[in-house]
């Protein structure tokens, strides 16, 4: 039987001999946790994704430690200098050393991106999903909600909000860009619950007593992991910019407190003859942006069985090798029809 | 592969010149993986009048070839060898002139027939335009013919429903439009692509017989592929069995049905359960002998024979040759070189044929799989088990809305429509009935354990309107099921393992008996113990369905529920699913609630049937009675269009051949709801015709454990009725 088939993918079936089985200890399965791990770690341009993103978590809080420039610190020996070995990415024109100031706002960004993303996707989510698994009344009373904020000028609303809440802390603007950002994608996974509410595995862990949360955070939310994923990578790169915009405007993040928004607008007016003031931060929003839909593709393919990216590697190269020299043969034995009639019937 | 190679005329073929000869045919296709080799040589010819029958699992490559004939394969297969319509090489020929050749001199019928008529034209003008692209006919003329064509093909009213559109059609009309348009241009060649597996069996039958009317009407050559060796049997004059994208045996019907010499056609005619299945009195049933393991992957493929991996008389040398299709050693000798070409003699790829023709017995070739002895459960006396279901008169009615703001109710869906039945322990019920007839919803029904509408289910000795969330969860740990489709049953995201565990997670087991139960439930159904790492899709489809009844088992249920658990798998796979499940219910004195369409397969497991017709059950009771003396004429025409495997007692049987389609179930006619299809109403009395239309009929006693709902209920035997005498 493992004559033709390779037994990583096709185990043979048929009952084991007793003997055989009984001889056996059960042995502890793999996690499923370790199982997407060594699946993501496969994953060359997710790992390098990684990498990036540590060193920019890295960089934003070791970053200030290796200058001697602080963010709030002004040299008034140089002003809108370039590069140099005194000052890594040049000074703003306060004299400010960029280096120190683009790290300071990287913290802020990465901080308020990622928990944006992450906030309102896992809102978008379970609304979305519970909405449409349980239906009726929940979803209609949930949809109203929807809708209601998707009427609601955001940008308005938290800039009215914001001098409220000036001077406290800064995670109250994480909720709010959360709070405004979730529900387009709410309704996209609402209409995908809908179709997978009657799929069957759906149905068995309903019938087995599964109780429907479980239900939804094992096995609908999982199904559209990917879409999830790509819409949290979305969602980071939109916060970072919407609360560039907000800061712009003096409605986000509020001085001396940076961020790479603040960092960019301050800098808008010189960009274009000191070209590394743009550079330097916008760089770093792209680094952003890039590394983390690096890891994001990296862990669609890992939680996702189908794809091919995140198979054992070996296995991939062996078929790969093989095909060259096995193509030869069976090309020949196709040959042999395509011959004409009276040489093949010499040749049988 | 030479043999059958019918190009040259000769003098003496002449009356019999194959119209389409294909010889040497592959097909191959790029992949991700490599190179796949769908069709390996392919040989065949076809004489005007007569019926080629393919037969093969799926990826044997027969559909692959029929396409290839047609010149539909996307541009990037490779084909090479050569098809040959009249004389006319096809291979080569360009779209455009290929065109003009399909549909004219070849006809197509194909498997989705909602698919392959274009929704948003009516029918009769997609038949109109098959005739005038290839008839120069004016409009007129070419109407009158569409009718005439849908009159030919049993189309009731066919002035008038030639101005309907495709969904106007249901499944059955829309498959006699599409051989309608198969037989518009008179063709020399039908193929006929799976044409009745996406119908029911008495739409079935009434399709091969329009098939069949369709080739008297233009003397055509058919070409029917298919895998249903019953379907085959009776249609055919001859028949190549495909496998691995070859063709493994091949030759007239009764001979490769009776005298089979390959063994992989030994092991799929083996395989099916028969509707004619002898089952003496009191003895087990017959285990059916499956074939281990799974077809070939089509790429870089082993040297050797194909199925030798599989073949349980394989010696070394199918390891590494793989063996001509040859005339086989001990058939009857060829009588002359015509008949070679004409396809009469048997051809076999096998190295051993000569052995099996000869001093190898057949039966012998497969192990018969024993099953267990019928347990202590098994043995008692129905009466005296303890009932583990009891439906009473359940009724299910949706309601029909119509209005986007106001919703107001036009009409009633009658999906369920008070059905009763029981299932005692250790015991299983065949539920049967065509799509639409109520079979899901009753299921469904069973384990939402609702609360609404009328009728009484009755769980374990429990009504299940009274129970609390505790006693409800309590009961879904006694009550599992088995899913249709394997594929779409388990989370492909989860492996296997977790898979298993999520029930027995759910109902609280710790982690450490968990972790022993799952490696027990893989070895129960056949599975390594190491596959618990693994994901759904690294599984084929029976052992995906094997899967499935381990999850099913976890909890040690009392009732398992299968939907139609086989109708997704070949039919090898198939026999070791049945007999797993045959095995378990001994092992473990499981009850299970069977649901099918095929009867065949509910025959061979079922130990009572109840036949459900438009949201009624219409007979029910023990399967030996119910199939040796049906008795409510549905039943009886539902049981003569199954077909047999058995190309002789195929030929001989008569089907009674029902008039329509099932009716909407939010239209129930009044009185007996199967008066208006009712083969017998018609034969009855004025007075007795209009007690079938005013009076419901209640269900009739006619034995110990034997029920029909019949005004007139009278046994027939249908199944064997020409051949027991």
């Amino acid at each position: 039987m493992s004559v033709q088939l390779p037994p990583a993918t096709e185990p043979a079936p048929g009952p084991i001999p007793p003997g055989e089985a009984d001889g056996r200890t059960a042995k502890a399965r793999t996690s499923r946790l370790r199982l997407t791990v060594r699946r993501f770690a496969r994953n060359r341009l997710a790992l390098f994704g990684l990498f990036l993103l540590v060193l920019l978590f890295l960089g934003a809080y070791g970053g200030p430690f290796l200058t001697k420039w602080d963010y709030q610190q002004h040299d008034f020996l140089n002003f809108l200098s370039s590069p140099s070995g005194d000052h890594w990415w040049g000074t703003t024109q306060g004299g400010v050393d960029l280096f120190a100031l683009t790290m300071r706002g990287l913290q802020k960004s990465l901080i308020i991106g990622l928990l944006v993303g992450v906030l309102s996707t896992f809102l978008s989510a379970t609304v979305g999903a519970f909405a449409a698994y349980f239906g009726g009344w929940t979803d209609r009373v949930l949809m109203w909600i929807v809708d209601l904020l998707l009427v609601m000028p955001s940008f308005l609303i938290v800039a009215v909000l914001s001098p409220s809440f000036r001077g406290s802390t800064w995670l109250v603007f994480v909720v709010l860009l959360g709070a405004f950002s979730w529900m387009i994608t709410g309704r996209v996974v609402r209409s995908m619950t809908f179709t997978l509410k009657d799929r069957e595995f759906v149905k068995a862990a309903k019938y087995m007593g599964v109780p429907a949360p479980v239900i939804i955070f094992r096995h609908i939310l999982p199904s559209m992991a990917s879409m999830l994923i790509i819409d949290t990578v979305i969602q980071v790169g939109a916060a970072v910019i919407g609360e560039s915009s907000l800061s712009y405007f003096g409605f986000g993040v509020q001085a001396p407190d940076v961020s790479l928004g603040t960092v960019i607008a301050d800098n808008t007016t010189n960009a274009s003859t000191y070209p590394w003031l743009f550079f330097f931060p916008a760089g770093c929003l792209v680094l952003i942006g890039l590394s983390i839909s690096f890891v994001g593709d990296g862990l669609r393919d890992a939680l996702d069985p189908n794809a091919a990216g995140a198979k054992a590697r070996s296995h991939r190269k062996k078929s790969g090798k093989k095909q060259q020299p096995k193509r030869a043969p069976s090309a020949t034995a196709a040959a042999v029809p395509a011959q004409t009639p009276d040489a093949q019937e010499t040749a049988s | 592969m030479t043999e059958t190679r019918p190009t040259q005329p000769t003098e003496a073929a002449d009356t019999a010149q194959p119209v389409l000869a294909v010889s040497d045919l592959t097909v191959s296709f790029p992949s991700e993986a490599g190179e796949v080799q769908a069709v390996r040589g392919v040989s065949y010819a076809v004489r005007p009048g007569e019926v080629l029958g393919i037969v093969g699992e799926s990826g044997s490559g027969k559909s692959v070839s029929s396409m290839a004939v047609l010149g539909l394969l996307p541009e990037s297969a490779e084909v090479t060898g050569s098809v040959k319509l009249a004389g006319r090489e096809l291979l080569g020929l360009g779209d455009a002139a290929m065109s003009k050749i399909r549909g004219k001199d070849i006809g197509m019928v194909f498997q989705d027939p909602l698919s392959a008529l274009t929704p948003v034209y009516t029918v009769g003008n997609q038949i109109i335009e098959a005739l005038q692209v290839h008839q120069s006919l004016d409009k007129a003329a070419a109407r009158k013919r569409a009718v005439e064509l849908l009159d030919v093909v049993g189309i009731p009213d066919p002035k008038r429903r030639v101005d309907a559109f495709p969904h106007e059609f249901s499944g059955g009309m829309r498959q006699r439009a599409m051989i309608a348009m198969a037989i518009a241009n008179d063709p020399k060649v039908i193929i006929a692509d799976e044409p009745t597996t996406a119908l029911d069996v008495t739409i079935q039958a009434q399709v091969l017989e329009v098939l069949k009317t369709a080739q008297e009407v233009t003397g055509a050559a058919i070409v029917m592929i298919t895998h249903d060796l019953g379907v085959i049997a009776g249609f055919a004059d001859r028949v190549q069995v495909m496998y691995a994208g070859r063709p493994v045996e091949a030759g007239p019907v009764d001979e490769v049905y009776y005298r089979p010499r390959m063994p992989y056609t030994i092991g799929l005619l083996g395989s099916i359960p028969r509707l004619d299945e002898a089952r003496a009195e009191g003895t087990a049933r017959r285990a059916l002998t499956p074939i281990d393991g799974n077809p070939p992957k089509m790429v870089d493929p082993a040297p050797g024979c194909p199925f030798a991996p599989r073949c349980p008389i394989a010696v070394d040398q199918c390891h590494t040759d793989e063996p001509e299709l040859t005339v086989a050693e001990g058939a009857e000798p060829p009588q002359a070189l015509d008949s070679v070409r004409a396809g009469e003699t048997p051809l076999t790829a096998c190295h051993r044929a000569h052995e099996i023709g000869a001093g190898l017995d057949r039966d012998a070739v497969y192990p018969v799989p024993v099953l267990p002895e019928a347990g202590a459960i098994e043995r008692l006396p129905r009466a005296e088990r303890a009932t583990v279901l009891e439906l009473d008169g359940l009724v299910k009615h949706f309601p029909l809305t119509k209005g986007a703001i106001v919703k107001r109710t036009v009409g009633t869906v009658r999906a369920v429509d008070g059905i009763s039945f029981d299932i005692r322990e250790g015991e299983t019920l065949g539920l049967v009935g065509e799509s639409g007839c109520g079979k899901t919803t009753t299921l469904l029904e069973i384990l939402d354990l609702p609360s609404g509408q009328a009728g009484t289910v009755t769980v374990f000795g429990k009504d299940i309107r009274g129970l609390n969330r505790a006693d409800r969860k309590g009961l879904r740990r006694d009550m599992q099921i088995v899913f249709q489709d394997p594929m779409a049953a388990l989370d492909a995201r989860m492996p296997i393992g977790d898979i298993l565990a999520e029930p027995l997670k759910t109902h609280g087991w710790d982690k450490a008996r968990i972790a022993a139960r799952i490696p027990e439930l893989l070895d129960m159904v056949g599975l390594e113990p190491e596959h618990a790492d693994r994901y759904p899709q690294e599984f084929s489809g029976g052992q995906r369905q094997r899967i499935s009844i381990a999850r099913a088992l976890a909890l040690e249920p009392k009732l398992v529920i299968l939907d139609e658990p086989v109708s997704a798998l070949d039919v090898s796979i198939q026999a070791g699913i049945l007999n797993l499940l045959d095995e378990l219910k001994t092992r473990l004195g499981l009850s299970y609630l069977f649901v099918a369409h095929d009867l065949s397969v509910v025959r061979h497991i079922a130990d009572r049937i109840a036949v459900m017709y438009l949201g009624r059950i219409v007979e029910l009771g023990a399967a030996d009675d119910v199939f040796a003396a049906p008795s409510h004429p549905y039943t009886q025409a539902l049981l003569s269009a199954v077909p047999l495997p058995d190309p002789r007692k195929e030929r001989e049987r008569s089907r009674i051949l029902l008039s329509g389609d099932l009716p909407s179930p939010a239209d129930v006619p009044s009185g007996c709801r199967f008066a208006g299809r009712c083969p017998k109403y018609s034969e009855l009395g004025d007075s007795d015709q209009a007690r079938c239309r005013e009076e419901d009929p209640a269900a009739a006693v006619l034995g110990p454990d034997h029920t029909a709902a019949c005004h007139f209920a009278a046994a027939v035997d249908v199944v064997e009725s020409a051949v027991a005498h």
